[in-house]
């Protein structure tokens, strides 16, 4: 009796480590050290950047290239005693309040009423399946309420993502990839995306802003890709005017020479979900100054 | 560059500022009008903002030769982050300033601008200036009478003008 | 219609910061546009700030001001709850006035 016991109890030891392999064989390459996981890579990920600028407080990373520079700091500072966003953020709020023709206001598309909400955006959608992005969820907001969409890139969408930012200002990046295979393959999709290298000039987003953040791309200095979503939107002096995730990721891709893809296509949700994950934790700066 | 037309009305503009400035002074609150644009001692230095150079823009708006002074502390970047918002100011231990002037040597226009400082007004500004390249910032304390300047060199990659 | 002047002015008692941002393009008339052509100089050529009737700082702007334009100075006197006025007028001949208490 007690052999047969056994023998059974082995049995469902086998079927349950090949259970297990088959679960942690999923991934392309079906090894368990590769499956993915995301609170290891956001771990390394901040361990690399404060071990190679061990200098700069965590919380400062946010800050782009002004972490990375004195001088420019300085210039920063002076400018953030009345920056020069100020004028979009007004705009952002007031846009914020207004009802839509049916009467209906963005609070009523998000939770607590949009304000101090920002942090926890890109959302994954269990229903859809996708990760969804603060542009995003306005401007399904807008079509949900019979109003026309705004542009991603800047000017009524900037202002609003301004205000949106600006409640949750301080708060930690607080992003959250649920227990849904979906989920993680959009992180790791993301996580792909930025490592990628494209364009005529063959840089993936890590090549400037994980090899060489505070060193000069000709004139510019390269941000830390620690933080590097907290103060969005932005005001660029090189824009003269502000800018959201949307207007960044593209002309990035510009700037290397390679395509743009559309604004919020699933590449960009995808690396903003990846690139907000690894920055859990840092605080919520925007919207935000650069040069 | 303002056309003739563009200032002549600007002086119109003036011209009823006058009457908005004598009625605030009757005690008409309720006008809120512009303040001070009559009442200013001098009126707006065009001809010196016309000027090329900082020596033709100082002689235009002052008339009088500057001499260096470390009383005057210029403030302003080692490199221009952007060159089209330089955060640029000044503050002074001199007595009895009168004005304020900051020029970029090498800008089209030299003379980017000035500030009267009546009395009872400290003697400090700060503003954000155009610089179209690396150049000479120059600020012109009018102290006394008599002129003081600083001079500070400020890289600038990205020019200020739109380049 | 929102003033295009953002003004903060605080006071510690003896002396009063102000600092004020504007909103205003402050073309230089060296830019062209999408087009080709230049985009004409419009910028503001005064800026006044007044407190109990006197102005306590005047403003002599020319293009190298830069666009969304900031400007920071103190002046002795003036209280907590005073009123400022501010004016400014631009090279087109336009104006915009605004008042501010010192907090």
């Amino acid at each position: 009796m007690i052999s047969t016991m056994r023998a059974r109890f082995m049995t469902c030891l086998a079927s349950a480590a090949l259970l297990l392999a088959a679960c942690c064989g999923v991934a392309p390459q079906a090894s368990a050290a590769e499956a993915p996981n995301p609170v290891a890579d956001a771990k390394a990920f901040r361990d690399y950047f404060t071990k190679k600028f061990p200098k700069v407080k965590l919380e400062d990373f946010v800050n782009g290239p002004y972490s990375m520079n004195e001088d420019m700091h300085r210039q920063w500072e002076e400018k953030e005693q009345f920056p020069p966003y100020e004028f979009a953020l007004e705009a952002g709020k007031e846009m914020f309040a207004k009802p839509f023709k049916n009467g209906k206001t963005y609070a009523d598309c998000f939770a607590n009423g949009g304000i101090g909400v920002r942090q926890n955006y890109p959302i994954f959608d269990e229903k859809e399946g996708k990760v969804i992005t603060l542009e995003l969820a306005l401007n399904r907001c807008r079509q949900a309420n019979g109003e026309a969409p705004y542009s991603y890139v800047k000017d009524e969408m900037a202002s609003l993502t301004a205000y949106m930012a600006f409640t949750s200002r301080g708060k930690p990046m607080d992003i959250n990839i649920p227990n849904d295979g979906r989920a993680l393959e959009a992180f790791e999709e993301g996580k792909r995306y930025f490592y990628t290298r494209r364009g005529q000039l063959n840089f993936s987003c890590a090549t400037c802003h994980v090899q060489s953040p505070g060193e000069r791309i000709r004139a510019e200095v390269l941000a830390p890709a620690l933080g590097i979503m907290n103060a969005m939107p932005i005001y660029r002096s090189e824009w003269s005017g502000m800018g959201t995730t949307s207007r960044r990721f593209t002309s990035c891709n510009s700037q290397i020479r390679g395509v743009p893809l559309e604004p919020q296509s699933d590449e960009y949700r995808n690396l903003e979900y990846y690139l907000s994950y690894v920055s859990n934790g840092l605080p919520i700066s925007g919207p935000g100054a650069r040069p | 560059m303002p056309s003739r037309n563009d200032f002549s009305a600007a002086r119109r503009v003036i011209l009823k500022g006058v009457g908005a400035v004598a009625l605030i002074g009757l005690g008409n609150t309720a006008l809120g009008g512009l303040p001070a644009l009559a009442a200013a001692n001098d009126k707006y230095p065009e001809e010196a903002f016309k000027q090329k150079s900082d020596a033709d823009a100082i002689k235009a708006l002052f008339g009088k030769p500057h001499e260096a002074s470390d009383q005057v502390k210029l403030d302003a970047p080692e490199i221009a982050e952007n060159g089209g918002v330089v955060p640029i100011s000044v503050t002074t231990t001199l007595a009895d300033v009168t004005s304020i002037a900051f020029l970029v040597s090498e800008n089209p226009n030299a003379l980017a601008a000035s500030y009267q400082i009546p009395p009872g007004t400290v003697p400090a500004v700060a503003n954000r200036l155009k610089m179209a390249k690396t150049t000479n910032v120059i600020v012109i304390v009018e102290a006394g009478g008599k002129l003081y300047s600083a001079t500070k060199e400020v890289k600038v990659t990205v020019g200020g003008c739109g380049g | 219609m929102a003033s295009t002047i953002r003004v903060r002015a605080t006071s510690n008692g003896d002396i009063t910061e102000v600092q004020a941002l504007i909103q205003h393009p402050m073309d230089t008339g060296f830019v062209k546009d999408a087009k080709g052509e230049i985009i004409p100089p419009h910028f503001i050529q005064r800026l006044t700030f007044e407190h109990d009737g006197k102005p306590v700082f005047i403003a002599d702007w020319g293009t190298a001001v830069s666009k969304d334009p900031y400007v920071k100075f103190s002046f002795k006197g003036g209280k907590k709850g005073d009123e400022l006025k501010i004016g400014w007028l631009d090279n087109k001949g336009a104006t915009d006035a605004t008042s501010a208490k010192i907090q």
